[in-house]
Parts: structure tokens; C-alpha cells; sequence
């Protein structure tokens, strides 16, 4: 099963990580920066997962999802929040911003690979 | 070097890199809290590179790293909170941590210890600005636990839930033995809102164990008044009561607070728990769940089926909106080195070219000379542009030096304020590592020598914090950097009585305001009345000297007694070109370093003098200095006999050793490409490196101080002359 | 010659040098070029012919007939530099003339006699017989010394 897609992270010590964990598993993977930059990079592609950072410059994971809910063809798409914090406030914050669900940084490759599989159905 | 096969240690190393820009932008954003002209972004942005750095470093598990920044993360919130000002100590510790974060990344990078000791009496400051200080953290969790599975068989989430009604079980007949678990589950519209998928959800659970699903569809209204949004269904599940009660709120994870979800054990039929308000179940219709599952309507939303193209995958994703930082690419120094090796190249075949093309006698007018006239401009402008690839501003460097003055003055008690210019101006990478140590030192000096306690600068009517300057500024093709001090001055009586004390110049030698001034550079020259811990350790001027020196830069120093003392370095842009002397010695062609040609000497038999056989003196306006046969030295032919007419070069290395040296002739002053010997079995003496000039030869480029130094010619003459230091011998 | 396609196999590139066959395994050469003059490096051991410019960077070169302690004459535009690869440094090696490259089983290689004190077997890896002449397959690693052989 080839899966589209977008990470958004400021680190990109983090985004190669991403790639790293999804593109040998036939992910197709883009990558973005910062909220502002990912919604553009959102703009010409329809992932089927989106993964995001919630500390980030100029626009960060609370907004980004927002915006990402406010377009009518991604009000569905799967959002995981990447989250240093396990702490349930910063959980209820990303899910009431409209996120999936979150996965806890640092994160083990095979579950991200897993968690995304299952999201995307 | 990181085998390039592994892309996670790629990753690791790329990920180090990152944190020295992450670093530098913490002190970029400390200085600005600091001097008050930070804007409300300026501490996210401090608070984002200590957060990236705890992030990454919790991916490559490094505990130390992630257990400090983590807790200086935390104090930092409360500064984004407002409820903590940067000010005062709370900024001066943020700095110290800063540093200290800093020795923890690179620790890290080299795989040397953390110090541990150091970062607990820091952690320990830190917590002390927190009103209440966070108990010892919470351990992050490593991932979320997603017992996930998927992928189940025949499964076909399009069939619709009336298709699949047609089995009209009573909701007593359970399919399940007892135990078993009964989960009442209750989706509210906020979870399709968020992405999530009740059938997802039901797959899971029937990954975990033997499931029965039975789904409510009473509330579904007529297909014209559905509202897509609104959630109708609701579902009645019967799980295998070997499991554990955790894997299954586990599922429900992420949609905790999305549904009403009750999960019960049921024993036996008679203690069946009544319903909560969660699940009316009204007549559910039992499925079973491999077979096919319902499909809640409020989900379906076609996604965009645009065919997309994922252009560029690859780092450094480039932001398309605007952005405020410089965009930078990122690239291997192997390429940039063999780049300007090829520019090298350029450079001589166009020589060559040329020297070809002026054998065939063309008009100066002619098109091939006009266009080699182009030709030689593009290729200047070429090589000029790729040296200023490698080049690079020296902000880091600043700011590593501004960590210097913390630290120094704190510890010698003076309140110093570094003042920086010019941070953006650039030069060659190399320069900029090897100016570390000779910069570190001479900030060490000026704190622990130039500056004068509190009490003495009052009583001068100067502010009782001292102002240490550092700049750099292009000029006329070199770099220079400035660092002077506000300081005492040097003490001149103090430093002629000390030379003297150490027999460095005689008792009665009377010397120029800057001939004492240059005493300082001078090997066993330390004038501080006692000695520090900064810079009392027999490292003098004369070693940041040798370090400027061996970057084919100079320096040399200004002090105004009771204002202060600057020492100025001027240094090459780039090491990679020098500007050289082209000379000819027993028909070898061989550069010599221009910035130490002092001037052209023609020789008469007068001139020179024996001071034993084998070695001579030339007299230069009343001085004598040694006279070096090259040729000879350099084991090409002979001494010579007769100096009559010939021709000498008269140079002064930069610990102001002078002599001549004798050559056949001078052919050219040109920039000529610097390439290394590869002395891997042969290192010849007094040579430096090599070039390639336009016919194609190479010419060695000769290392004067090591021709000055007599290694050149172990079984001739023994040039060791007592004249090494002509000037105050 | 026979075909054994199990047999391990290796090429050799042989030359002259001082009248006398030699030859390097195929793998270690990059590159054959015409003599170009070499800039000498001062007080260099006597082998040692200079510096030349390979497209750009300086490779040192070295005359293997006085390596080899054979006799030697001045290099001119029949003679042919091999530049040679070892542990990641080039080097050109002057000989007389290329001759071939053979192509031969390993098996066909002998240890040289044990001749320790001579200093132009000590350089020898192997002999072999082409064409019922002896060929000595040359050892680089003995014949380019490093830098603390020099340095003794």
C-alpha cells in the first residue's frame, strides 16, 4: 500500500526521521517546515495522513490544523500530532484543534508506520 | 567520518548540525531578552530551539541532553506564560544554560561524558526561579501504545448498515460466552470532526479477540433529512473477557472525550449492567464484524483524487511563503573543495591558453584575443565567487567569544560588556575555525590584564563596566578583526622592566612606545603582576602570533595609556589562493609569499660578508642580516662563490626575523591556487605546498620560516645564525 | 592457454624497466600517461623524480629503476608514468615501456624464492611465466615506502 504523506516539523532532525521510518515502508512522504509552509505544500497534494508538530514557528499545530479542518477536502483526513509532552492537557488541546490523535516523540518507527496504516484504513 | 551507508548516523550528524544552528539562535534570542529589544516572538523562538534540540535528542536517546533541556524548556515556559521575566539572574542563569547546553550537545556529538555534576547544580538554579518548582519530571512516555492492526479480510466498509440489517438477533442472545466485555460506545460529532473512524476503531478491537458487533441504527433518519455531520449510530460490543481492560481503553485513546464509551465485564446474564445514558440500545442488530461493518455516513468525504507529484522530496524542503531567514542549501565541503580545485584548473588552462595564443603573434584586436580578455575576466570572477562559497559569516565565532567574556570576567569579578560589529562579515571557513584559540586568548588577556577593577576605572572617570569590542570588516581584500578594550593600556615601564628582567633586550635599549608594545609578543613575555587562573599559564601573545601567522595573516597592536589597547589582525579571505612572489632559482620556478617580501636587493661584492665559511651577512641600510643561498638550500646546485650582481629578497617573517634570500630572478607577483603536497612519503623541507602555473608545471611554494629555521639542509652549510631576532639582539 | 572459468582470476599489467619485466596487478593501476617533466622536490631520496600536475592535482613520481636499485636513464618522451593507487594516495611510477596485459589464473602465480637480502626480490610479490619469459609481479606496498622508512 503506497500512503501520501505530509510532515510537518520545524526540526529537521525530526522530518528525516520521519522519512526515514516511512519512505523504506513505500510511503510517499513530503515534508514542511513550519504551519504556514505546510499548509502550501498541502495545497497541491491530498495526503492520506498528515503528521504534525505543535511548537513551530509562524504558524503552529494548533493553527495548522485548524486551517486544515477549515478546507472541505482534508476535514477528514487523519491528523497526528507529534508531542514531546505526554501530558493529557496538551492531548484535549490538539483534539479539540480537530487532531486524530497524537504520537509522543521520540517515537518508534514501527508504531508511526503502524498508527498511519491504521488511520488510513 | 560516518559511514555513509547508515542514514540514520547521517541523520545524527545532521541532526548536530541543526543544534548549533538552534544554539546560535538561543543566543541570538538571549541577547535580545537581554538588551530589552526582543519583540513576544523572540522568547517562542528561544523556547522552539531548546524544545527542537530536547526532540531530536530524545530520538537518538540522548538522556543527558533531553533531561536538561527539558527542564530549561520548563522555566523557559514560564517566561512565555509571563510569569517569569527574563531579567537579572533569571537571564544570567538562561546564558549559563545556554552554554551549558551547548558543552552537552557537543559531549554528545563526540560521544565524550556529559558533565553530569555541573548540569545537576545548574537544573538546581533553574528549578530555584520556578515559584513551584515541577516535581521530578514524569518520565515521557515512549509512544503512544496503538496496538493496532489492520488489514482485516473481506472486509467492505461501502456496504451500508440497512444492507446488513437483515439478521434480526434479540439482544439478549449474546454471541459471546460469558465473561465477556460489554462496550457501550456512543460516538458525539466531534470525532468524525477530528479525523477519527469508528470503523477503525471496531477493527482494532477485533484485532484484540473474538468481537460482536452490533450496531444501532434507530437513530438514522430518512436519506433527505440526514445532515452528514450528525452522528445517528451507535454501537454494542461483545469482546473476549480474557482481556485486559487497558488494551481495549487503549483503542479508544484518541477518542476519549469524543464518545460516550462504557465498558463493562459481564459475568453471567444476570448481572448484565444497565445501559448508561451513553447507549440506548434500541433493537441492535448484531454483525459480525469480519463480514462487514458499518459505515458511519458522517465520515465519507471524498478525498481530492488529483494525481500529485512528489517533486522534491529530498532536504532542504524550501519554503515557498515568504520567509524571514536566508535561504540556505546545504552542501558537502568535498564538493565546494573540489569545486575550487576545478576553478584551479580553470584558471590555469587559461593561462595556458593564453600563452599559447601570445605565440602566434595576434593583434591585440583581433577577436580571440578580445575574447580571451573576457574569458579571463569570467574566470577571475568565477574563482573569486567560488571562494566566497566557502566563506562564511563570523557571527558563531562572535558568539562563542561572547560565552568567552561571561565567563572570564565573572570569574576575575570585572563586569565586562562585549560589543560586536560586523558579524556578517565573511571568510573562509577554515580561517574562521583556526581563529578560536588566538581570539579566546587575547578576550582572556584584555579581561585578566587590559581591564581595571571597578574602583580604579571610577576614580578615571570611566564607567565602572569595561566595553570589550570585538569587529570585522572587509578591507582591501582581507579580513580584519579588532579587539580592543577600554582598559588601562598597556603598562610600558612595566613591560621594557620585565623584557629587560628576562634578558629578552639589553638594560640599556631605549625602544619606541610600539617597539614596547610589541615586547608583548614576544615568547616568555607575561606582564600580569600575579597570575590568573585565565591567562597565567605561560600561553603568551607570542603563541596567538604563530596561530595568525600560520593563517598568512598579521597582527599588531595600538594602546593609548589610561584608554585602552587594540589589537588588530588583518587576514587572507581565504586559504585556498595566495598572493605570491613567482621566482626563479637554478632554472626552478618557486613562489614565495608575498606578505613577507619586504623588498628587491641587488648584491655587490661590498654588500655581503663572511661571517664564517658558509655563512654570510648582507648589510641592508647599516643592519646586517643572514643571506640564504636558495638554490643551495634547496639542494638545486651549489653555494655560490660570487655574489657580485646577483639578486636578493629581502624578507621579515612576522616575529620580525629578517633575512635575504638569494635568487636567480623574478619572474611575476601573482595570486597563484594553493595545492597540498601529498607528503605521505616525502615531506620536503622549507616547502609549504605547491601550485600549477600556466604552462602546466607545478612550482613549490616555499615556507620561508622553515627555510629561516635551517631544516632545509641538514649536510651543508648550518645556516642556524645567532641573528634569529636581529631587531633586539 | 586453458579455460578454467572456476579458477580465481586476476589481470596483471606488465612493463619494462631496465631491461628487466616487471608487472602490478591490474586493480591497483588508474591511469597510464606520457612523461611529462617532473618539478624536483627538494632533498628528496633519489627514486624520487618530482612532482607532476595530474589534471590539477600534484602526483609525486617516482623512478622505478632506481627503486629498485636497477640502472637508470634519463627519462624522455618513450618512457611512460603509471600512476598507481595505494591505501587512497596516487603515485606515478616511471618505467621504460608498458608491454601487455595478461589475463591468468591466480594458481599460476609462485611465491618468489626466499631471497630476503636481495633487495630486488624483497620488493617481489610473485613470479609468473608468460609466454616462457619470468615475470615478477611487484609488491606496492613494499615498493612505495611510507613516510617513516623515508624519515630513517
Amino acid at each position: 500500500m503506497s500512503l501520501t504523506i505530509l510532515a510537518v516539523d520545524d526540526s529537521r532532525t525530526i522530518r528525516n526521521m520521519i522519512r526515514l521510518a516511512l519512505i523504506p515502508e513505500g510511503f510517499t512522504v513530503y515534508v514542511a517546515e513550519d504551519g504556514i509552509d505546510g499548509l502550501s505544500v498541502l495545497d497541491g497534494i491530498a495526503p492520506d495522513a498528515i503528521i504534525t508538530d505543535i511548537n513551530m514557528p509562524r504558524l503552529d499545530g494548533f493553527g495548522f490544523i485548524d486551517a486544515v479542518r477549515a478546507q472541505s477536502n482534508h476535514c477528514a483526513t487523519p491528523i497526528l500530532v507529534l508531542t514531546t509532552e505526554n501530558a493529557p492537557e496538551m492531548k484535549k488541546r490538539a483534539q479539540s484543534a480537530g487532531a486524530t490523535g497524537w504520537i509522543t516523540k521520540p517515537f518508534d518507527p514501527e508504531k508511526l508506520v503502524k498508527a498511519l496504516l491504521m488511520f488510513a484504513g | 567520518m560516518s559511514d555513509p551507508i547508515d542514514p540514520m548516523a547521517e541523520i545524527r550528524a545532521s541532526f548536530f548540525v541543526e543544534c548549533e544552528e538552534l544554539l546560535e539562535a538561543l543566543q541570538d534570542g538571549l541577547t535580545e531578552l537581554e538588551n530589552g529589544d526582543g519583540d513576544p516572538e523572540t522568547i517562542n523562538v528561544v523556547f522552539r530551539a531548546v524544545h527542537s534540540i530536547k526532540g531530536g535528542a530524545g530520538a537518538f536517546g540522548l538522556e543527558p541532553l533531553v533531561r536538561f533541556a527539558h527542564r530549561y524548556e520548563t522555566v523557559l515556559e514560564e517566561v512565555r506564560a509571563h510569569r517569569l521575566a527574563p531579567v537579572g539572574d533569571a537571564i544570567r542563569l538562561f546564558f549559563e544554560a545556554a552554554d551549558h547546553l551547548s558543552d552537552l550537545v557537543r559531549a554528545c556529538r563526540d560521544d565524550l561524558p556529559t558533565p553530569e555534576a555541573s548540569s545537576d547544580a545548574l537544573l538546581a538554579e533553574l528549578d530555584a526561579l520556578l515559584a513551584d518548582p515541577e516535581p521530578e519530571e514524569t518520565k515521557p512516555v515512549d509512544s503512544p501504545p496503538l496496538g493496532v492492526a489492520i488489514d482485516l479480510p473481506d472486509l467492505d466498509p461501502v456496504e451500508e448498515p440497512k444492507v446488513a440489517a437483515p439478521l434480526p438477533v434479540p439482544p439478549d442472545n449474546m454471541a459471546l460466552p460469558f465473561p465477556h466485555w460489554l462496550i457501550r460506545f456512543r460516538p458525539e460529532s466531534e470525532l468524525y470532526k477530528t479525523g477519527n473512524e469508528p470503523l477503525l476503531l471496531l477493527r482494532q478491537l477485533a484485532q484484540l479477540g473474538e468481537c460482536h458487533v452490533d450496531c444501532d441504527i434507530t437513530a438514522l433518519p430518512a436519506l433527505t433529512d440526514l445532515k452528514p455531520e450528525q452522528p445517528y449510530l451507535n454501537w454494542t460490543i461483545q469482546l473476549d473477557g480474557g482481556l485486559d481492560e487497558a488494551d481495549i481503553r487503549d483503542v479508544f485513546e484518541f477518542v476519549d472525550g469524543l464518545c460516550d464509551l462504557q465498558i463493562d465485564r459481564v459475568d453471567g446474564p444476570e448481572n448484565l449492567p444497565p445501559p448508561g445514558s451513553a447507549a440506548p440500545t434500541l433493537a441492535p442488530k448484531i454483525v459480525d464484524l469480519p463480514r462487514a461493518a458499518p459505515s458511519p455516513p458522517a465520515t465519507e468525504v471524498p478525498l481530492a483524487t488529483v494525481p500529485h507529484h512528489p517533486d522534491r522530496i529530498d532536504e532542504p524542503h524550501k519554503s515557498s511563503t515568504g520567509a524571514t531567514a536566508k535561504s540556505v542549501v546545504r552542501v558537502d565541503l568535498e564538493r565546494i573543495e573540489r569545486l575550487v580545485n576545478l576553478i584551479g584548473e580553470l584558471v590555469i588552462n587559461q593561462a595556458m591558453l593564453a600563452q599559447s595564443l601570445d605565440s602566434v603573434d595576434l593583434s591585440p584586436h583581433s577577436d580571440a584575443m578580445n575574447g580571451l580578455e573576457e574569458f579571463q575576466r569570467l574566470t577571475r570572477d568565477i574563482q573569486d565567487s567560488v571562494i566566497m562559497i566557502r566563506a562564511q559569516p563570523v557571527k558563531p565565532l562572535f558568539q562563542r567569544m561572547s560565552r568567552i567574556v561571561r565567563e572570564a570576567s565573572s570569574a576575575v569579578g570585572k563586569e565586562v560588556r562585549l560589543i560586536t560589529e560586523g558579524e556578517t562579515t565573511e571568510i573562509d571557513k577554515t580561517v574562521i575555525e583556526r581563529l578560536t584559540d588566538p581570539l579566546t586568548h587575547m578576550i582572556r588577556n584584555a579581561i585578566d590584564h587590559g581591564f581595571e577593577d571597578a574602583p580604579t576605572r571610577q576614580a578615571a572617570g570611566k564607567p565602572s563596566e569595561g566595553q570589550l569590542r570585538l569587529s570585522a570588516a572587509h578591507r582591501s581584500g582581507r579580513v580584519v578583526i579588532e579587539v580592543s578594550d577600554d582598559g588601562g593600556g598597556i603598562n610600558r615601564a612595566r613591560v621594557h622592566q620585565i623584557a629587560v628582567e628576562k634578558g629578552l633586550i639589553p638594560v640599556e635599549a631605549v625602544l619606541s612606545d610600539s617597539e614596547i608594545d610589541n615586547l608583548l609578543f614576544l615568547p616568555g613575555l607575561s606582564t600580569a603582576a600575579k597570575s590568573t587562573d585565565l591567562s597565567g599559564r605561560g600561553v603568551g601573545m607570542d603563541v596567538v602570533r604563530t596561530a595568525i601567522q600560520a593563517l598568512g595573516g598579521r597582527i599588531s597592536i595600538a594602546s593609548e595609556q589610561g584608554k585602552g589597547t587594540a589589537f588588530t589582525l588583518s587576514l587572507p579571505l581565504t586559504l585556498a589562493v595566495l598572493d605570491g612572489m613567482v621566482i626563479n632559482v637554478a632554472g626552478e620556478t618557486l613562489v614565495l609569499p608575498l606578505n613577507v617580501v619586504i623588498e628587491s636587493l641587488s648584491l655587490s661584492h661590498d654588500d655581503v660578508q663572511m661571517l664564517r665559511p658558509g655563512a654570510f651577512l648582507v648589510r641592508v641600510r647599516g643592519d646586517f642580516v643572514p643571506l640564504y643561498d636558495l638554490g643551495a638550500m634547496l639542494g638545486y646546485r651549489a653555494a655560490r662563490t660570487d655574489y657580485n650582481q646577483s639578486n636578493a629578497l629581502l624578507i621579515s617573517l612576522d616575529d620580525d626575523t629578517r633575512a635575504a634570500l638569494l635568487i636567480d630572478g623574478i619572474e611575476d607577483q601573482r595570486q597563484v591556487v594553493i595545492k597540498g603536497l601529498d607528503d605521505s612519503f616525502y615531506r620536503a623541507p622549507g616547502i609549504a605546498a605547491a601550485t600549477i602555473l600556466g604552462d602546466g608545471q607545478i612550482a613549490l611554494i616555499i615556507d620561508p620560516g622553515d627555510i629561516i629555521a635551517g631544516s632545509t639542509c641538514p649536510r651543508s652549510t648550518d645556516p642556524g645564525l645567532p641573528e634569529k631576532r636581529a631587531r633586539y639582539g | 592457454m586453458a579455460d578454467h572459468p572456476q579458477e580465481k582470476k586476476l589481470e596483471l599489467l606488465t612493463f619494462r624497466v631496465a631491461e628487466q619485466e616487471y608487472s602490478l596487478d591490474i586493480m591497483s593501476v588508474r591511469e597510464i600517461r606520457g612523461w611529462t617533466r617532473a618539478t624536483p622536490m627538494p632533498h628528496a631520496p633519489s627514486y624520487m623524480r618530482g612532482v607532476i600536475n595530474l589534471r590539477g592535482t600534484v602526483l609525486p613520481v617516482m623512478d622505478l629503476a632506481l627503486r629498485l636499485n636497477l640502472p637508470s636513464q634519463e627519462a624522455n618522451a618513450r618512457n611512460v608514468i603509471i600512476v598507481v593507487t595505494l591505501n587512497g594516495s596516487l603515485t606515478g611510477l616511471l618505467v621504460d615501456a608498458v608491454s601487455d596485459i595478461v589475463a591468468m589464473a591466480v594458481d599460476d602465480l609462485h611465491a618468489p624464492p626466499d631471497m630476503a637480502t636481495d633487495p630486488h626480490m624483497a620488493v617481489v610479490r610473485a613470479l609468473t611465466v608468460i609466454n616462457d619469459r619470468m615475470i615478477r609481479v611487484l609488491d606496492l606496498a613494499a615498493v612505495i615506502p611510507n613516510r617513516s622508512d623515508v624519515a630513517a
